[in-house]
């Protein structure tokens, strides 16, 4: 392996003539903490799993034994399965999204304390800036479509419903079957994943930016101004990032109770 | 600090990680099992039972509040259908009444005119028998005074009789002269 850590990079300091480390590709590549054979576990899947860990505790300690007057705890709960039931799921599907909501609540607090996972000290890595999360979400939420449309409609018109507006002048036809096609089939998914991926990882570049230029640049000249606003924009990056983290679960869930909404209705 | 595997070509980020993927999957399966099997459907029969125990207390409230404003409507309309009864039997009751009075007022009239009549009658009867007897009595009487008087018995009964006849006439032609003057 022609890698090297970049635990030096990190304490590289102006003084030290080693060059600035500037975050890129490589800040989202990890050593393995340990390896099975060919399978190496990384820090993100450990944060995965810790994020999973969280979701289940959360909503475990909150809603394994409900009350009809709620404690704090569960009544936290309760405003977040709210939110996702009655924000989303009735908000875009109506009342036949009832039955997605476990769905989409999963998607949405995984997704999110994942997310989440970026500014907590220690963790300060988002695991849905590795794309395989997104991508595994998206798999999912896609395939959850296809099958909705399927299954709603019976072959034919599920792929009526995929590719056909109806009401097209005839020549427009061809053309809008094959963007239909392509959006519906090809685009969708793939942004879903990508739009999550790329906020966390363009969020996390940005921290690790301005956090890494701010030690770079401290020293007793004129630089420490540009290292103390450095400082503060990676805390209000940080801040920042707490808004998008929760958007990015948002729109990702609100997207896949789309995607369902339309799998579900009649044609369009 | 954190600990980066750097490699000098990074890889494409838009590759996803096979392991990852797998992991990924797994754990988003495992919150899904458990918030969609067990944890969220708790809390939404929870909900359920809590959008019952007040709006269910709201509309059974409600509900007897309905109940009650109908029994007040039905008792009202049966103490109405009983006033309108009462007022319709003393209405009955006034107009017995009154044909009963009717009645026996007709029923006495009825017996005061038998009774008159009947006291007509007998005193026609009584004054029919005193007639009779008085005119007896007077002829006697005076077939006595006379045979007393004239010192002979008329014991002609005919021309008796007739005399007294013609006697008697005389006085009733003197009271009808009477009575017509």
């Amino acid at each position: 392996m022609s890698a090297h850590t970049l635990l030096a990079e990190a304490g590289c300091h102006i003084k030290q003539d080693c060059g600035f480390p500037a975050p890129g590709l490589h800040s989202f590549d990890f050593k393995p903490i340990f390896s099975i054979g060919s399978f190496d576990f990384t820090k993100p899947m450990l944060l995965a799993i810790l994020c999973m860990l969280l979701v289940v505790g959360f909503f475990w300690a909150a809603f394994n034994k409900p009350k009809l007057v709620p404690g704090k705890l569960q009544l936290v709960g309760e405003i977040g399965y709210t939110f996702v039931a009655r924000s989303i799921a009735r908000e875009v599907i109506g009342k036949k999204g009832d039955k997605y909501v476990p769905f989409l609540t999963s998607i949405f607090f995984f997704v999110w304390f994942m997310n989440i996972m970026s500014i907590i000290p220690f963790a300060q890595f988002p695991a849905t800036s590795r794309f395989a999360f997104p991508v595994a979400l998206a798999a999912l939420v896609f395939i959850t479509y296809m099958y909705l449309t399927f299954k709603t409609h019976g072959f034919r018109k599920g792929v009526k419903n995929l590719v056909w507006i109806s009401g097209l002048p005839k020549p427009l036809v061809p053309l809008i079957v094959l963007l239909e096609f392509i959006q519906n089939v090809i685009t969708r998914p793939f942004t879903l994943a990508v739009r999550l991926w790329a906020n966390m990882f363009a969020g996390h570049m940005l921290i690790v930016m301005f956090s890494v230029a701010s030690w770079y640049l401290l020293t007793p000249t004129w630089l420490t101004a540009v290292s103390a606003g450095s400082f503060g924009l990676a805390i209000f990056m940080t801040a920042f990032e707490l808004l998008i983290q929760f958007l990015q679960a948002y729109i990702f869930t609100l997207l896949a109770s789309i995607y369902i909404q339309g799998a579900l209705e009649e044609g369009h | 600090m954190m600990t980066f595997l750097a490699e000098e070509g990074a890889q494409n980020p838009l590759i996803p990680d096979t392991a990852e993927l797998v992991v990924g999957l797994l754990c988003f399966f495992i919150v899904f099992g458990l918030l969609g099997r067990k944890l969220l459907p708790n809390i939404q029969k929870t909900l359920a039972e809590r959008h019952d125990a007040i709006e269910g207390g709201l509309e059974r409230a409600e509900k007897a509040q309905a109940e009650a404003n109908r029994t007040l409507e039905e008792y009202k309309a049966q103490l109405a259908g009983a006033r309108h009864e009462a007022a319709r039997i003393t209405e009955q009751a006034r107009e017995q009444g009154a044909q009963i009075i009717a009645e026996m007022r007709e029923e006495g009239q009825r017996q005061r005119d038998a009774i008159v009549a009947a006291g007509h009658a007998q005193i026609e009867a009584d004054r029919r028998q005193v007639t009779v007897t008085l005119r007896q009595e007077v002829g006697r009487i005076a077939t006595d005074l006379a045979g007393k008087l004239v010192g002979e018995s008329l014991e002609d009964s005919a021309r008796q009789s007739r005399t007294i006849d013609r006697f008697l006439d005389s006085l009733d032609d003197a009271s009808t002269a009477e009575a017509a003057r």
